[in-house]
């Protein structure tokens, strides 16, 4: 029997112990239950503590059981939370980039559009919530597949269409990409899926790192590229909103 | 959120409200530059009793100001005016010798003078101001409260006659505060607010004798009432001295500003715990014969005043929070979306939430809660549904009050606050009333109702045309539900209302 590691079958003993009822636990009787040194008790305790799995009670200093756990137990992320938590920084972005901006997450081989702020000039649009975009050519897309390695096996299934002559349909040439992509932390679609229409997507992170989304600027070609690169300050736009949603993603306890 | 966009000068708005005490600092479009808050404590002496403590207030207001001075990096030099917005109807007397309260602030949803409001109806009822006021007496408004306050206060009474105490709703708290206190404040309301006390004849905009008589306030601690939009006096002190004091307006009203309801027939609706949706009627007040409020919508300078029809709606958001926290099925409020959504229809389920009895346009004290269609076939995800439409129907029914009313008919209908981030509410209430529902890209619309009033009285922005420009549509969604159904899901939710109807019997009530 290969020999298992030690602190790991302690820490998981104190969480059964701690899991024992509702109850709170001082550091002696934790430590004299599982027969430890108190020091070593305290050092396991501090590290399920620092990962959320333990909380200690400020008034008593006792120890229960942290809400690192139950999030476990349901951890995908609601993607109605997703919107709600997004919501002023995606209107922000909209406002202050002139453009319309999508969030998406992956679903079901592809990009399912949760969120859409209307470009803010007056013209006649329609609400994209519930639309489905591909994985392969569009920003958001792009970004997922990057950072999701679930989203990477998908799109690998997926027939990779060609959409416009731009679309990047080779693998290889497809992988590079999204090892630019990961490199650079952002994804552009050049007139890849729509003639005329360019984006740039980030992507969200939650606060154990996992990608659950991604953020984009979507506009024509004309306002949002310059020489046929997309501009930067839009790309920096896009990055910062991103990251001030992930930024609340890890704030948020529930 | 610093960039090319964001370049002085700005508005600074204070927004007090029932739970904290905002600041937000825009620019010339309506962004926002800054924000600080701060909560106060909610004190609950008896049950049905909620007190604020008017000296932590304008501490708070003080400290937001300056937070939000501070974290948009700008000095008072940059902010052209500072504009007021306020929790409504909640009242406070103090000494204006000393600037010291002379009892907590009695807030809006305390109450203790229901029985008062039942004494003052006499053989009339509730009804016994409406023509003047435009209310039916209740417990929320600020007049029967400062009369509360007068009866139970020691000595209060004399000492307002001496002319010595000082009444206002917390707009007046705050101007009085920042242009000076006791060194030489101005002691002012704007109409809007005013129009919250029940003491303010709608028509002439001026205190009512008769009605003053009849609630016994002195009219010597009355405030001067103003427009909404216009220099009040400068601030004394602190982090913007010297700067004008240039609005004030209830927070609903506010809203209404903010979403640039300028027309005749525009409509606003803000969806938090509860719901309050404001139509602008133009400048002649519209008595409401459908249990709606009339009341100012707003006056600015020496324009004429513009009213509006006001209904309320008591549990909306706060449905979908007992769902999560009396029910459990469901972790957070945005999940309601994602379970609703994981079915095609109610399942002939309808929940009509009258917790605490009916209210516009129905006021039924009697009715309680139902849950009414149920079979074996409905699901949590059914009743998930049912608590967005209950949302959405009772929405409806404000407007077909409003259109009764005022024979206006409802042409897009501006939606803010927590709810507006629910995409299948936002789609269902444009599928009951038929007509589009819009999102504006400033979420704040109290405040930026309050900036903008102020910003017009200083000239930063010419007129409400140019802020109708720097209105932007973040989202709009349209009508996709056939007449057909509409007309028999609502024939079914009026069922369902009916019969929530007499559950209470008289003596409970």
């Amino acid at each position: 029997m290969a020999k298992n590691i030690q602190s790991l079958e302690r820490a998981a003993a104190m969480l059964r112990l701690l899991a024992g009822g509702e109850r709170r636990l001082g550091l002696s009787d934790i430590a004299s239950s599982l027969d430890l040194a108190k020091g070593t008790a305290h050092g396991i305790l501090r590290t399920l503590q620092a990962e959320g799995f333990v909380e200690q009670d400020a008034a008593s200093g006792r120890y229960q059981l942290g809400a690192e756990l139950l999030r476990l137990g349901n951890s995908y992320l609601d993607v109605h939370e997703l919107r709600a938590r997004a919501l002023v920084w995606t209107d922000d972005l909209a406002r202050s980039s002139g453009e319309s901006v999508h969030l998406g997450v992956l679903h079901q081989h592809g990009v399912l559009i949760v969120h859409h702020v209307f470009r803010p000039d007056d013209s006649r649009q329609v609400l994209e919530v519930g639309a489905m975009q591909p994985l392969h050519s569009t920003a958001l897309g792009k970004v997922l597949t990057a950072f999701d390695p679930v989203a990477h096996t998908e799109v690998m299934e997926v027939d990779r269409k060609a959409f416009t002559p731009r679309t990047v349909t080779d693998v290889q040439e497809f992988e590079s990409l999204l090892d630019h992509t990961r490199a650079r932390g952002w994804a552009a679609d050049l007139e890849e899926t729509w003639e005329g229409v360019a984006a740039v997507a980030a992507p969200i992170h939650d606060r154990r790192r996992m990608p659950v989304g991604a953020i984009a600027i979507t506009g024509a070609v004309e306002r949002v590229c310059n020489d046929g690169e997309l501009r930067p300050d839009l790309v920096a736009a896009v990055r910062d909103c991103a990251r001030a949603v992930s930024r609340d993603l890890g704030a948020g306890r529930f | 959120m610093t960039d090319a966009h964001t370049t002085g000068p700005f508005i600074a708005a204070i927004d007090q409200g029932t739970t904290s005490s905002r600041c937000i600092v825009f620019d010339k479009d309506g962004r926002i530059v800054s924000v600080d808050q701060k909560e106060h404590e909610q004190i609950f002496p008896k049950p049905g009793w909620v007190e604020h403590d008017a000296a932590e207030i304008w501490t708070n207001v003080q400290e937001v100001v300056a937070g939000a001075i501070e974290k948009a990096g700008i000095t008072s030099a940059d902010v052209k005016a500072i504009g007021i917005t306020n929790q409504r109807e909640t009242t406070l007397l103090w000494d204006k010798n000393t600037g010291e309260p002379v009892h907590n602030a009695i807030v809006w949803q305390d109450t203790r003078t229901d029985a008062l409001c039942k004494e003052l109806g006499r053989n009339v009822g509730q009804d016994r101001f409406r023509r003047e006021t435009g209310l039916p007496l209740a417990s929320y408004f600020a007049g029967p409260k400062a009369r509360w306050l007068l009866d139970n206060v020691e000595g209060l009474r004399e000492r307002a006659e001496r002319g010595d105490i000082l009444f206002g709703t917390m707009d007046s708290w705050v101007i009085w505060n920042l242009t000076g206190g006791v060194d030489g404040g101005v002691h002012v309301t704007d109409v809007t607010n005013a129009s919250r006390t029940m003491l303010m004849n709608l028509h002439t905009m001026e205190w009512d004798d008769k009605i003053l008589q009849s609630m016994e306030v002195p009219a010597a601690i009355l405030p001067e009432i103003r427009s909404s939009a216009e220099v009040y006096g400068l601030a004394k002190g602190g982090a913007l001295d010297g700067i004008p004091v240039a609005s004030a307006l209830g927070d609903q009203q506010a809203a209404l500003f903010g979403q640039t309801c300028y027309s005749k027939g525009e409509a606003k609706s803000t969806y938090g715990t509860g719901t309050f949706m404001l139509m602008n009627t133009g400048d002649e007040p519209v008595n409401s014969y459908n249990g709606l409020l009339t009341t100012v919508g707003y006056r600015i300078g020496d324009q004429k005043a513009v009213y509006a029809l006001e209904g309320s709606i008591a549990v909306t958001g706060s449905l979908v929070q007992w769902m999560r926290d009396q029910m459990g099925l469901i972790n957070s409020a945005a999940e309601i979306e994602t379970l609703a959504s994981s079915v095609e229809d109610n399942g002939g389920a309808y929940f009509v939430p009258a917790f605490s009895g009916l209210f516009a346009p129905y006021w039924r004290s009697d009715a309680r809660g139902v849950i009414a269609g149920l079979t074996r076939y409905v699901t949590k995800a059914h009743i998930a549904r049912a608590v967005l439409e209950a949302t959405a129907w009772q929405t409806r029914e404000i407007t077909d009050a409003m259109t009764k009313d005022s024979g206006v008919e409802l042409t897009a209908l501006k939606v803010d606050g927590g709810m507006t981030s629910n995409n299948l509410l936002m789609q269902t209430l444009s599928d009951f009333l038929d007509a589009p529902v819009v999102r504006p890209m400033v979420a704040e619309t109290t405040c930026l109702g309050a900036a903008y009033a102020a910003g017009l009285a200083v000239g930063f922005w010419p007129d409400t045309d140019a802020l109708r420009a720097n209105w932007r549509r973040a989202a709009e969604w349209t009508p996709r539900m056939d007449a057909d159904k509409r007309d028999r899901e609502y024939k079914s939710w009026l069922k369902a209302v009916e019969r929530t109807m007499g559950w209470l019997d008289d003596e409970e009530n």
